[in-house]
C-alpha cells in the first residue's frame, strides 16, 4: 500500500533530495500519501494494518511539517548529508553578527520602554529583510554551492532572527495590553 | 523556548538573587587598558551573552562587566561568572567549568546550556585578551 518505511522524507514524497521544493508537488505528494492511510479506509480493517496507518500517518505528518519549514528542511538536509547545525553546542557566533543581535535586542527594549510599536515595526522590517538575504543564501549554499558549513552556520544565525522576532511580537503585545514597561536590568526581561 | 516554557518555571533563589540584583551589569569603554571582550549566543534560544574583563598588573582580572539578553539562568549565569572571576589569574578564570556554575546555581538539566554559555563566554574574552595583549600575563609568574 505504502513505500518503505526507511525512506527519507524527501523520497517519501517522491522529491529529489534537494532543498529547493516545489511546494505544490509537496503539498499533492502529501495529501496522496494521507489519503491512502486515512483511518476511515481502515474502519473494517484489522487492528494490526489499522496500527500500521496510523504509523503512516504519523509519519507522513512530521515529514511534511519538516519539509514544509526552510529552517527545519534545511537541517534535515543537512543531517542527511552528515552535517550537525550545531544549534546546541556551537556559541561561537561571528562578533560582528552577535553585535548586530544585541543592538537589535536593545532596540526591542527601548521600543518596549517607550511603548512605541512604530519602532518595533520599523525593526520587524529591518530584520525580514536580513531575514530574507540569509534565506537566499541559504538557498544557494545547500544548492549549487554545496557549501554545507555554510549552511549549517546559516541556520543557526537564522535562529537568532526568529528569537528577535519573537522578542517583537511580545513587546508589542505588551503594549497593547498596556503592560508596564519592565524595569531595565541586565537584560530587558526574562521570557520565562 | 517561549513556547515551550511557561512564566512560571522555578527557579533557585541564587537564580532569582541574581537576576533581580544583577552584579556587574555594563561595559567598559572600548579603548580602556586591559580590557578585552567575549561574545557568544546560544542559536537554540536566542540568548546573547558580552562579558568583558579588565586586567591590570600581574594579569590579575580587576574587574568584569556583562549584558545578557536571555533568559533568568542565562542572566544569573553571566552574573555569577563576574563575581568569579575578578582577583582571579586569566589560567584560573579559564579553569571556570559550566558545571560548577549549574552547581552553584542549581540549574535544572533544561538550563544546563545557559551554564555552558557563561563557560564559553569567559573563555571568549581571555581568548581575546590574548589576542590582543599577547601572553603577557605569564610575566608576573616569571617573576615570582
Amino acid at each position: 500500500m505504502t513505500p518503505e518505511f526507511s525512506r527519507n522524507h524527501f523520497e517519501l514524497f517522491g522529491l529529489p533530495v534537494a532543498y529547493a521544493v516545489d511546494t505544490t508537488v509537496l503539498e499533492r505528494a502529501y495529501r496522496d500519501l494521507q489519503g491512502r492511510v486515512h483511518p476511515d479506509r481502515f474502519a473494517s480493517a484489522s487492528e494490526a494494518e489499522r496500527r500500521v496507518a496510523m504509523q503512516w500517518a504519523t509519519r507522513a505528518n512530521e515529514a511534511y511539517r519538516t519539509l514544509r519549514n526552510p529552517i527545519d528542511r534545511a537541517r534535515y538536509l543537512l543531517a542527511l548529508k552528515g552535517f550537525d547545525t550545531g544549534e546546541e553546542s556551537n556559541t561561537s557566533m561571528p562578533p560582528d553578527f552577535l553585535m548586530q543581535q544585541m543592538e537589535w535586542r536593545e532596540s526591542v527594549e527601548d521600543g518596549r520602554a517607550r511603548h512605541d510599536p512604530g519602532a518595533l515595526e520599523g525593526l520587524r522590517r529591518e530584520i525580514d529583510e536580513s531575514r530574507t538575504e540569509m534565506h537566499a543564501f541559504l538557498a544557494r549554499a545547500l544548492g549549487g554551492d554545496r557549501n554545507y558549513d555554510a549552511g549549517c552556520s546559516l541556520v543557526r544565525k537564522l535562529r537568532f532572527l526568529d528569537k528577535i522576532e519573537a522578542e517583537i511580537d511580545d513587546a508589542l503585545e505588551a503594549i497593547a495590553d498596556g503592560v508596564p514597561a519592565p524595569r531595565r536590568a541586565a537584560s530587558p526581561k526574562g521570557n520565562d | 523556548m517561549r513556547v515551550t516554557e511557561g512564566k512560571h518555571m522555578a527557579y533557585s533563589e541564587k537564580v532569582i538573587d541574581h537576576y533581580e540584583h544583577p552584579r556587574n551589569v555594563g561595559s567598559f569603554a572600548k579603548d580602556e587598558e586591559g580590557v578585552a571582550t567575549g561574545m557568544v549566543g546560544a542559536p537554540a534560544c536566542g540568548d546573547v551573552m558580552k562579558l568583558q574583563i579588565k586586567v591590570g598588573a600581574g594579569g590579575i582580572i580587576e574587574d568584569a562587566k556583562f549584558k545578557t539578553y536571555g533568559c533568568g539562568s542565562a542572566i544569573a549565569s553571566s552574573s555569577l561568572v563576574t563575581e568569579w572571576v575578578k582577583g582571579k589569574t586569566l589560567d584560573e578564570a579559564g579553569g571556570i567549568r559550566n558545571t560548577q556554575i549549574a552547581e552553584e546555581l542549581a540549574l535544572p538539566p533544561v538550563k544546563i546550556h545557559c551554564s555552558i554559555l557563561a563557560e564559553d563566554a569567559i573563555k571568549a574574552a581571555i581568548a581575546d585578551y590574548r589576542k590582543k595583549y599577547g601572553e603577557e600575563d605569564g610575566a608576573q609568574k616569571a617573576a615570582d
